[in-house]
């Protein structure tokens, strides 16, 4: 392959220069050019390797369906491997390299594979590697592993990088009547149309000019016709879209679109993304989707040098560059002949070789006028040449046979196996594709979405059919009564043509030419029984490859039907899957990646609890206080000290992150003693009750306190993790289940900002905080008391005295925005008493001291027997869970039971997810397991809860071992009760 | 993308919506036995078809509502207020 | 049959691939077999297989509507491990993986098993306690390959991780088990097939089950879209279709859901992953490995709403996406290459159903919510025993229907009844 650029001619632009690099070397190109054609006019011919064989590669085509000129793009972090050089533009500064290949593309240490390809054949790899050669003696996976990471080096393609992607991408929606997705001659005819019947259009290009086929003819009218149209779509108001690749169709006439926006950009603007994920949903689609050229299988038809026919033309009329000086093209159908003769005009040698003996002396005449030679009944046997092509070797027909013939010279071998319409994105819908034996390829079926096929993605074969087709596709998409018009078809039928062989003679035809798969594997999985075309697909990889068959899958089947004996749509078609080309992840994640992977929740006191000394720990999507570290300190300190001066004088801790919702209404009071195990009817106003929920299988839900305000309004209070679930499930039971119950419920979490006050010392501060520090007094707020108040400078405040930690303590809530304020008064109050701020670690502590559960108790798997709560489950009222919380399985007596746990020696620790296992008989399941575990300033040990068979009671005086395998070994553990820390309660009664 | 007509608010993703289960299961009485929750809560016709089922507007009006939607096709039939009267009072604006 | 060994890839290679037979044949439906499974996937293969095998029972048909391995075997990410806690599940998945160990040589056929190890990365103390707990009992009950895993030594194995500052949920440790990894999809599908057609299995393709006849306690005759087919015995292993047959054979209802779940691959690329990555927090949920081939193959959570269809929406892609620039920010510019979805068999409590049922000659498998692949030895071996002997072995003997209403539920995930939260 020689290829030159012309002078003159193309669509590039001349005055504009690019350089770029190439493997290391600068190469210059032209504004308007692909990596693709401005490589193959400097001259390069080798752009990649193949997967398997590391086979030399080139061109083969000028679109998506590239399956030989793959590369890698950019360094460093900005590496992007396997990109289709046919489809990247050229830019000033673009850095390119070959893949794949050791040390470089045009010269392959890896090539040496080739030599061994006879016995790499189809799925060889099943049936060796497993244990040692020659018999595959041995057991287990160790063998095979280390083939493995031979195996995994040599496989693979581009190299990705391992530094994060330095690049940011956008999500964007879209709303419009009509989503037309292709430019050419139909996509065009179709938008314009829809767009003058006042619809509103989107119309997708995944090229960066519109036009299509217009753009691959040199006939300056076509050229007018097709500017002249762009221009009316943009006056009509049509939203045009280029670089933009519809690559998936999805329910309800959604569309997935990538929007390549600074991707051919030397310079990246600030503040624009490198690419755009759209979602469209439109409320009718035309798919005008075009059509692909597709090869032959003869030998050796992946030489550089072998590229389709038209691509040719594409690389000539737009890019301005002649591909080749002595061409041979070989074909089955009409399509190649405007090729021919544009090549012919632009100064090349060129011979047509068709498969077909009835040619019209019109067309020959035609083209010996303009010196085309044509030769008849001929085609493609094999490609001659070493690493690039030099010639062919042609054969003839005989019977269903091939005898070998001439032998012509050339540098450029061009071919046309005929043309598949592009059916993907309809088959994403479900649709299956249906074979139209005449013209070779699978038309577009039926499809109960409103999608309309349009043009060559119809099967419409001519510009003007084509965009007739456009028409009635517009017509057909907003529900109007219309006949497509009906196809002209090729002027001379096509003679379908997919392997050119004799047989006996060994070959090597590619069939999938990106992953090496040749016609004698499609033979080989067809003589071991993989005849179904799903299984031919996974058994050969065949059409798995970048291009996910666009070149090879129809030669495929056409092979296994030979094969079979059947009809082509006997053996079937492949599902086509989106999307229709790859799309980066980082597009389909767009700005939702690192510190905004998922929304991060805070309180209200947030910034304020940083401010004094907060280090955060993640609770679910919260950021919420872990200790106060004093400088020097060490969590452990911190906590210890923390959970010290809480029993000693006071702590505040921030609990702002609690679900609260408003349940209001004249029946709130029946609806939560329906959803409580323990009664709420008889909830006086002005007092709050622990409750605790179970789900419909009786498992324990979730628990917290709800306050009653007055007669029909509550507070209900959730823990953090489940205030979303519980907050659903309500409104779940109230419309679907109750809906007899006059209550409301709304979410008012992000309404309160919320702290706890604990500690001896936790009235005395707050009084001191109150405008009637009388509220607070001991009779005026009892244990579980609610009032209403207000804390001084008129803050309007709720105040209940409840406890989680055993000590006298309180919980305020105030307006979020008063959060801050809140806490000013409050710790302006607590420091020069002694008092601290206080995070979740000392809060664990607190409350494992007391025996009281959270979620790490609450796994999901007990029952509140389980959690030693049972005595709040009522036997005098039927609650959501009753019933099924009786099942034998829930009610047995060797359940585990929440305990508490003390290591016998009380110098040691032991870990959360210890497990207790009887000390001659540490192995299996063992008895229980720990859930969390603390230093007790209070105790002065270490401590745990946990689940144990039986509970306290079963394992008095005994001694367990907690083991930790995985982590600490272990320890000698002794079962107490969970309530290890004044069990009877007195602390926060006084 | 399933686009679902919400009463309220009208047509929307389905990604406002969170699905919630078979809309045609009736939950027995809080009284009722064990054996008659077990069905409800475990037992289900598990449809390839149409059938009904429940969806809250959980990022919307936070409405839970029966849909008929089919589980081969995603195609949506109706779409009504999961709460008796609902309908009726919406039916009543119109 | 020729067997699979260097020596004949070598032969072969010299003489023209001429020695490969096919590796099942494709029989016409005999009007009786002792047992028909209906289901051509892996667990209906590898059933048909052990109970040749294992029970020397040799008049089987598996009865495919499609072609084998075309539902959820050739659909699903391809993890192998054996990490399940609970009772009941703990043994069934570790006997599996045994049984994966020497699978290839068992069934001569290389199903690739890469022992790559998988991790689950933690983020809270929280959650490091509670995976060891899970850890522990595996420890405890034959699963020595397991470990908890901290800052360093994660680091060192795998480097590209999201470490920095920026990271939405900073990675604290992983839980890690050292023989699990993944496995060759097709190639378990296909080797099942060749060894049970060895031992005289009946393999066919494309034939529908239209049809179940029963007298009141008995299946007799099964109609397919290839005539009818009498049997002493039927074994249904239809996954994500369990509702449908079920029935067919004029049963009620089931503790079954079907759901859709995606999956992913990207374009190959050379080596960048050694391992298997699963990451679960914030409610995002995500699993990645890297194929022989060089894809990233990765997957996420359901779609959420119920569904026959397997076809994806694009909501979970994008979840799936941001969970995966989340864990491996570097995948960024690597491209998704396919995306597709199978109908999982999700139940009311996360775990299987390997069972006899009403109907006193049909035997039920199914309820594999996500860990049907990984099953597959162990679903074959028990499901094999089941049918042969007319009960439970004592591992699954806690899997049956009837467990909801002894008020067992075997929920690894404490999620509760709801079919869609037991990913």
């Amino acid at each position: 392959m020689t290829a030159t650029r012309l002078n003159t001619g193309g669509r590039i632009d001349r005055s504009r220069r690019v350089t770029f690099s190439w493997d290391g070397k600068t190469i210059e190109g032209f504004e308007g050019d692909t990596l693709a054609s401005a490589l193959m006019a400097s001259g390069q011919q080798i752009l990649g390797r193949s997967f398997k064989y590391h086979r030399p590669r080139g061109v083969m085509s000028a679109g998506v369906e590239e399956s030989g000129a793959i590369v890698t793009l950019g360094e460093g972090a900005y590496l992007d491997p396997n990109v289709k050089a046919t489809t990247q533009e050229v830019f000033s500064g673009l850095s390119a390299k070959g893949q794949n290949a050791w040390p470089n593309v045009r010269c392959d240490a890896g090539a040496v594979l080739g030599l061994f390809g006879r016995f790499f054949s189809a799925g060889f790899y099943y049936k060796t590697f497993m244990g040692l050669p020659p018999f595959e003696w041995g057991r287990g996976t160790g063998i095979w592993m280390q083939y493995e990471k031979l195996i995994r080096k040599a496989a693979g393609m581009g190299e990705a990088s391992r530094a994060a992607d330095p690049d940011h991408y956008d999500h964007s929606h879209a709303y419009c009547d009509v989503l037309v997705v292709g430019s050419g001659p139909a996509g065009l005819s179709a938008a314009l149309a829809a767009a003058k019947k006042g619809k509103d259009v989107i119309l997708i290009e995944q090229d960066f000019e519109l036009g299509g086929d217009y753009l691959n003819q040199s006939d300056p009218v076509v050229e007018l016709k097709r500017a002249t149209l762009v221009d009316a779509l943009k006056a009509a108001g049509v939203r045009i879209m280029t670089r933009t690749t519809a690559f998936g169709l999805y329910d309800f006439g959604t569309a997935g679109l990538l929007e390549r926006v600074t991707d051919h950009l030397s310079v990246k603007p600030l503040h624009q993304p490198r690419q755009r994920f759209w979602t469209v949903r439109a409320e009718s689609t035309i798919l005008a989707t075009g059509a692909l050229e597709r090869l032959v299988a003869f030998t050796n038809n992946d030489r550089p040098g072998v590229m389709t026919a038209n691509a040719a033309r594409s690389y000539l009329n737009r890019f301005g560059v002649l591909p080749g000086q002595d061409i041979v093209i070989t074909t089955n159908n009409d399509s190649v002949y405007r090729t021919a003769v544009d090549l012919v005009k632009a100064g090349a040698k060129v011979t047509v070789v068709d498969l077909r003996t009835e040619l019209s002396n019109t067309l020959l005449n035609k083209m010996s006028q303009v010196g085309v030679v044509v030769k008849t009944g001929l085609a493609p046997l094999k490609a001659l040449g070493r690493k690039i092509v030099s010639g062919v070797q042609l054969a003839r027909p005989n019977g269903t046979q091939w005898i070998a013939d001439d032998v012509l010279s050339c540098d450029l071998l061009l071919v046309s196996g005929g043309w598949s319409p592009v059916v993907n994105l309809q088959s994403h819908r479900g649709s299956k594709p249906i074979w139209n034996a005449k013209d070779a390829c699978f038309l577009p079926g039926k499809c109960n979405d409103n999608v309309t096929m349009a043009g060559s993605a119809a099967g419409y074969w001519q510009n003007d059919d084509c965009e007739a087709s456009g028409l009635a596709a517009a017509s057909l998409a907003m529900g109007e009564d219309v006949k497509p018009p009906s196809a002209v078809g090729w002027e001379r039928p096509l003679k379908p043509l997919y392997e050119v062989r004799i047989a006996g003679q060994k070959t090597k035809s590619f069939v999938d030419p990106q992953h090496d798969v040749t016609a004698s594997d499609v033979r080989l999985a067809h003589q071991e029984g993989f005849v179904s075309v799903e299984h031919l697909k996974r058994y050969t990889t065949l059409g798995m490859a970048t291009d996910q068959g666009k070149m090879g899958n129809i030669i495929g089947l056409a092979l296994m039907a030979d094969a079979l004996g059947k009809e082509i749509p006997d053996v079937g078609t492949t599902r086509f899957r989106p999307p229709y080309t790859p799309i980066a992840i980082g597009a389909l994640a767009g700005r939702n990646t690192g510190e905004h992977f998922k929304p991060l929740r805070r309180t209200p006191m947030h910034d304020w609890n940083l401010k004094h000394g907060a280090t955060m720990t993640e609770a679910g999507l919260w950021h919420r206080p872990w200790y106060f570290a004093r400088p020097g300190e060490t969590l452990n300190e911190a906590y210890i000290r923390e959970a010290t001066t809480v029993r000693e004088t006071l702590g505040i801790c921030d609990v702002s992150s609690l679900g609260k919702i408003a349940v209001q209404g004249p029946d709130a009071s029946e609806f939560l003693n329906r959803i409580y195990t323990n009664a709420f009817a008889k909830l006086p106003v002005g007092k709050a009750r622990y409750g605790i929920m179970l789900r419909d299988d009786g498992m324990v839900m979730d628990d917290g306190t709800t306050w009653r305000l007055s007669e029909n309004s509550f507070l209900m209070t959730t823990t953090t993790t489940n205030a979303g679930k519980v907050m659903v499930w309500l409104e779940e039971l109230l419309q679907l289940r109750w809906p007899e119950l006059r209550v409301h419920v709304s979410s008012v979490s992000d309404q309160w900002g919320g702290v706890s006050i604990a500690g001896p010392k936790a009235r005395t501060a707050i009084a001191s905080c109150l405008e009637d520090a009388g509220v607070i007094a001991a009779e005026n707020l009892p244990f579980m008391g609610v009032r209403k108040t207000t804390l001084k400078g008129g803050i309007d405040c709720l105040i209940a005295r409840i406890s989680f930690s055993g000590e006298l303590a309180y919980e305020i809530y105030v307006s979020a925005d008063h959060g801050e304020a809140m806490m000013d008064l409050l710790w302006d109050a607590a420091k020069p008493m002694g008092g601290c701020l206080y995070g979740l670690e000392a809060l664990g502590t607190l409350r494992i001291e007391k025996g009281h559960v959270t979620g790490a108790e609450l796994d999901g798997r007990v029952t509140i027997d389980d959690a030693g709560l049972g005595q709040m489950a009522s036997t005098k009222k039927a609650f959501i869970g009753s019933a099924l919380r009786q099942r034998p399985e829930l009610t047995r007596s060797d359940r585990a039971q929440l305990v508490g746990i003390f290591p016998k020696n009380r110098n040691q620790t032991f870990n959360g997810g210890a497990l207790l296992c009887e000390k001659e008989n540490v192995k299996g399941f063992g008895e229980g397991w720990v859930t969390a575990v603390t230093h007790s300033p209070a105790l002065g040990h270490w401590i745990g809860l946990g689940y144990v068979t039986g509970g306290h009671a079963a394992w008095q005086n005994q001694t367990l071992i907690a083991s930790d395998p995985t982590r600490a070994g272990e320890i000698e553990v002794e079962i107490v009760s969970p309530h290890m820390f004044d069990p009877k309660g007195e602390r926060m009664h006084g | 993308m399933i686009r679902i007509p919400c009463p309220f608010c009208g047509v929307r993703d389905h990604s406002e919506f969170s699905y919630g289960g078979d809309g045609s299961v009736q939950y027995p009485a809080l009284e009722a036995s064990s054996q008659d929750w077990h069905d409800a809560v475990f037992q289900r016709d598990n449809i390839c078809g149409m059938q009904t089922e429940t969806w809250q507007h959980v990022n919307g009006c936070r409405m839970w509502l029966l849909v008929e939607r089919d589980t081969m096709t995603h195609e949506i039939r109706s779409v009504r207020p999961a709460q008796t009267g609902l309908t009726t009072a919406l039916e009543a604006i119109k | 049959m020729t067997r699979f060994s260097a020596w004949n890839v070598f032969w072969n290679g010299v003489t023209g691939q001429k020695g490969w037979s096919r590796q099942w044949r494709d029989p016409e439906p005999k009007s009786h077999y002792d047992v028909v499974l209906i289901g051509g996937g892996l667990h209906g293969l590898a059933t048909a297989y052990y109970l040749a095998k294992n029970h020397n029972i040799k008049n089987i048909a598996v009865v495919e509507k499609g072609w084998i391995g075309g539902g959820n075997a050739g659909r699903n990410t391809t993890i192998v491990r054996s990490n399940y806690a609970q009772p009941g599940n703990r043994e069934f998945y570790e006997d599996s993986l045994k049984l994966w160990e020497n699978l290839s040589h068992e069934l001569n056929y290389n199903v690739m098993f890469s022992q790559r190890s998988h991790i689950s990365l933690l983020h809270s103390p929280g959650a490091i306690d509670g995976a060891a707990r899970n850890y522990n009992v595996m420890r405890q009950t034959g699963t020595p390959d397991v470990e908890i895993w901290g800052l360093d030594q994660l680091k060192t194995a795998v480097p590209h991780l999201n470490y920095g500052p920026n990271a939405r949920f900073p990675i604290m440790g992983a839980a890690v088990q050292q023989r699990a990894g993944t496995a060759r999809h097709d190639a378990v599908v296909w080797g099942y097939a060749r060894a049970a057609d060895a031992l005289g299995v009946d393999i066919i393709q494309n034939c529908e089950v239209t049809g179940i006849t029963r007298n009141t306690n008995r299946i007799t005759a099964i109609e397919t879209s290839r005539g009818t087919i009498k049997t002493h015995k039927v074994g249904l292993a239809v996954a994500g279709n369990t509702s449908r047959l079920w029935s067919m054979a004029g049963m009620g209802q089931l503790p079954i859901e079907s759901h859709k779940l995606q999956a992913f691959v990207s374009e190959p690329l050379k080596p960048l992953l050694d391992q298997v990555v699963v990451f679960g927090m914030g409610g995002a949920h995500f699993y990645i490995s890297q194929s022989d081939k060089g894809g990233m193959v990765f997957g996420g959570d359901l779609d959420w709403y119920k569904s026959y269809a397997q076809k994806g929406n694009l909501p979970i892609v994008q979840d799936v996406a941001e969970a995966a620039m989340a864990v491996l920010p570097c995948l960024g510019r690597v491209r998704l290459l396919r995306h597709w979805s199978g109908v999982v068999d999700m139940s009311m409590d996360g775990s299987h159903f390997i069972c006899k049922t009403p109907v006193d000659n049909l035997y039920l498998n199914a309820g594999w919510n996500y860990g049907g692949f990984k099953a597959t030895p162990a679903a074959g071996t028990y499901f094999a025993d089941l049918i042969a002997n007319d009960r439970p072995h004592k591992v699954i003997a806690n899997h049956d229907l009837k467990r909801f209403e002894r008020g067992l539920q075997i929920d690894e995930r404490g999620a509760g009844a709801d079919p869609k939260l037991h990913g």
